[in-house]
């Protein structure tokens, strides 16, 4: 008898739906409950503020004031995203005139970087020369380094450079950003070796092992690079170092409208903040399985 | 002890030679690493000596500036009531929603790396988009208005919780919980995609090896197993949280304003500003940013040496 019964009783086991049965054998099922519940609770408060960002953007004007407050809106409507293009147009440098500052910014400030920092990444991480290592580790200390704490300096810096009011004053110290080498590095060491031997033995130089074997294969650190590039450079509002209006940014001029007259154009400031974190956001849910791929190597060793 | 010196000196010369030597078999090395060390060089390391040497002299951009010895530092320590309490405030929040931010950051990427793929992918953009929203903090200011118009004042009234509004970002009382908790909010930054994905990589067989070995419960197994295989992702977590932790100023100006009502919200970083931006005192402010670094490095040091412990 008990040989047949055994057979049964794993069998039984076997056709337990999929959510029932343990991934894992030493976890309890009230632990994954109440850690589930935990996770959901939390998530619901991190993503409440941002919802009632939205919400409250698509809001018309006589429900932005009821009173009592309400969360969500009773009559969604698109008036205060076209009151704020028509106060953009009532500004004396046009609306597109500071997209294209921070498209420009963003564009060249991200590409310049990824080029730069590759490059010293490639032999950081590939190449076992003299001062590479200090060089690096200098680098991981850098990245301690708040933009406040360097700002007077730098003012001073640009300013016997004469980068002060041109674009440039973003644009350059975006190429050497610590965080962007200090990634690219830790993901390019996970490079196999052989691949560069092999190209060595096939007569490529140092300049065409970094063109046709290590850039292509690194795809991933790029897109961590962009994101990281591009928000810092997308939400730069650039008020110390460049002063003609027509030179700011587009971050700036949103600000500025709601900074001005805040009661008033309560709703434009919700409109504002969403179109200033739709382009990051966006740009982070395409890209976000690459991203996760270059921070597995982000960590620091010591 | 001479001939010690001599052979240490002997054997220097000998590797830098050595050095040397190779650095001229590796010029293509320097030149690739040339264009980012150059930028790397004028707008990172320099300024930062250069803000040590401004911080012992008086500078106000228009002038020269002028040597004074350690008068910025004695003036900052002994007679700034303001950078007092400003060092206060930042420490305060500092070291509740660093460790705080941090502990968090690393239990949410741990518990949503049991989840499926796809849940654990949304999992991941909800949980990272508050820093991606950085410019949204304002909506806070809103939320946490001080009269009845402010949504907790109105949803605590309903409640029956309070009956008279609370002035949430003008009395001072409350004004360091209400950042702590927007500053926890926005918290889950690069070091928690760093965490996300080292969990993803971390040993499957260790785990195994572990249920063999007898580890009872996903605590045990924490502790024992994942977080020793994390500790390089932990190091550089830790690195991202100080400095934020510390450099905190953005989330504390937009909601309490700057400055905030009796100072209340006056961190070190507002105070540079203050005397930077505002004031044109660049010797002083940079004796500020100086302080503020040596901080960061000492604190940096010990969360180091405390996360090499871990799992022993």
């Amino acid at each position: 008898m008990s040989k047949k019964e055994k057979v049964k009783k794993v069998k039984v086991y076997k056709k337990k739906p999929k959510f029932l049965r343990r991934r894992k054998p030493n976890r309890s099922r009230g632990g994954d409950f109440f850690l589930s519940i935990f996770l959901t609770l939390m998530a619901l408060i991190m993503v409440a503020p941002l919802v009632f960002a939205i919400s409250s953007s698509l809001k018309p004007l006589d429900e932005l004031f009821i009173f009592p407050p309400k969360f969500f809106a009773k009559n969604p409507s698109m008036d205060n995203f076209s009151d704020l293009f028509v106060t953009m147009g009532k500004s004396w440098v046009t609306f597109p005139r500071y997209v294209f500052n921070t498209v420009f910014l963003t564009f060249v400030g991200t590409l310049g970087h990824i080029i730069v920092a590759s490059m010293a990444a490639f032999v950081l991480a590939k190449y076992d020369f003299p001062g590479g290592k200090g060089f690096f580790r200098l680098v991981t200390v850098a990245l301690m380094f708040n933009g406040y704490v360097t700002a007077i300096p730098n003012y001073v810096i640009m300013n016997k450079l004469g980068m002060i009011d041109t674009y440039w004053a973003i644009i350059i110290p975006a190429f050497g950003a610590p965080l962007g080498l200090f990634l690219m590095k830790q993901f390019m060491e996970g490079l196999p070796g052989a691949l560069i031997e092999a190209a060595k033995i096939d007569g490529a130089k140092e300049w065409g092992i970094f063109l046709h074997i290590v850039m292509p294969n690194v795809k991933p650190a790029w897109l961590t690079v962009i994101i990281f590039t591009v928000q810092a450079l997308w939400n730069n509002g650039a008020t110390t170092v460049i002063y003609s209006e027509e030179k700011k940014t587009l971050s700036f001029a949103l600000r500025q409208i709601t900074s001005g007259n805040a009661i008033a154009r309560t709703g434009q400031a919700y409109a504002v903040s969403i179109v200033l974190m739709i382009v990051p956001i966006f740009i982070f849910i395409l890209s976000q399985s690459q991203i996760l791929e270059t921070m597995a190597s982000s960590g620091l060793k010591d | 002890m001479k001939e010690y010196f001599q052979k240490l000196f002997i054997m220097r010369k000998h590797n830098f030679q050595v050095a040397l030597k190779q650095a001229r078999k590796m010029k293509m090395c320097y030149l690739f690493l040339l264009p980012f060390a150059l930028i790397f060089f004028t707008f990172t390391i320099l300024p930062v000596f250069t803000s040590i040497f401004l911080s012992f002299t008086y500078y106000n951009v228009l002038e020269p500036p002028r040597f004074t010895g350690l008068t910025n530092y004695f003036s900052l320590l002994l007679d700034d009531e303001i950078f007092i309490k400003a060092v206060k405030n930042t420490f305060v929040l500092a070291i509740i929603t660093g460790p705080v931010g941090y502990i968090m950051s690393f239990l949410f990427a741990w518990l949503i790396n049991e989840l499926p793929r796809w849940i654990r992918t949304i999992a991941v953009i909800v949980f990272y988009a508050p820093s991606l929203a950085g410019n949204v903090v304002f909506i806070f200011a809103i939320l946490f208005r001080g009269d009845v118009y402010g949504y907790v004042n109105q949803w605590l009234i309903e409640l029956g919780i309070i009956d008279t509004p609370i002035l949430w970002l003008i009395n001072p009382q409350y004004m360091l919980p209400v950042c702590m908790g927007v500053i926890l909010w926005s918290s889950l930054g690069t070091g928690f995609l760093s965490f996300v994905a080292g969990l993803q990589g971390v040993d499957p067989s260790l785990h195994e090896a572990g249920y063999v070995d007898g580890i009872k419960n996903r605590w045990q197994e924490l502790y024992y197993i994942t977080l020793p295989s994390m500790r390089p992702m932990l190091m550089f977590g830790a690195v991202m949280s100080i400095t934020t932790s510390f450099g905190v100023h953005d989330i504390t100006a937009a909601l309490c304003g700057n400055p905030s009502t009796d100072y209340a919200a006056h961190t070190i970083v507002t105070h540079l500003i203050d005397y930077g931006s505002t004031r044109y005192e660049m010797g002083y402010a940079s004796a500020v940013a100086t302080l503020l670094f040596l901080v960061m490095i000492l604190c940096n040091k010990f969360v180091q040496s405390l996360l090499r412990r871990l799992g022993t």
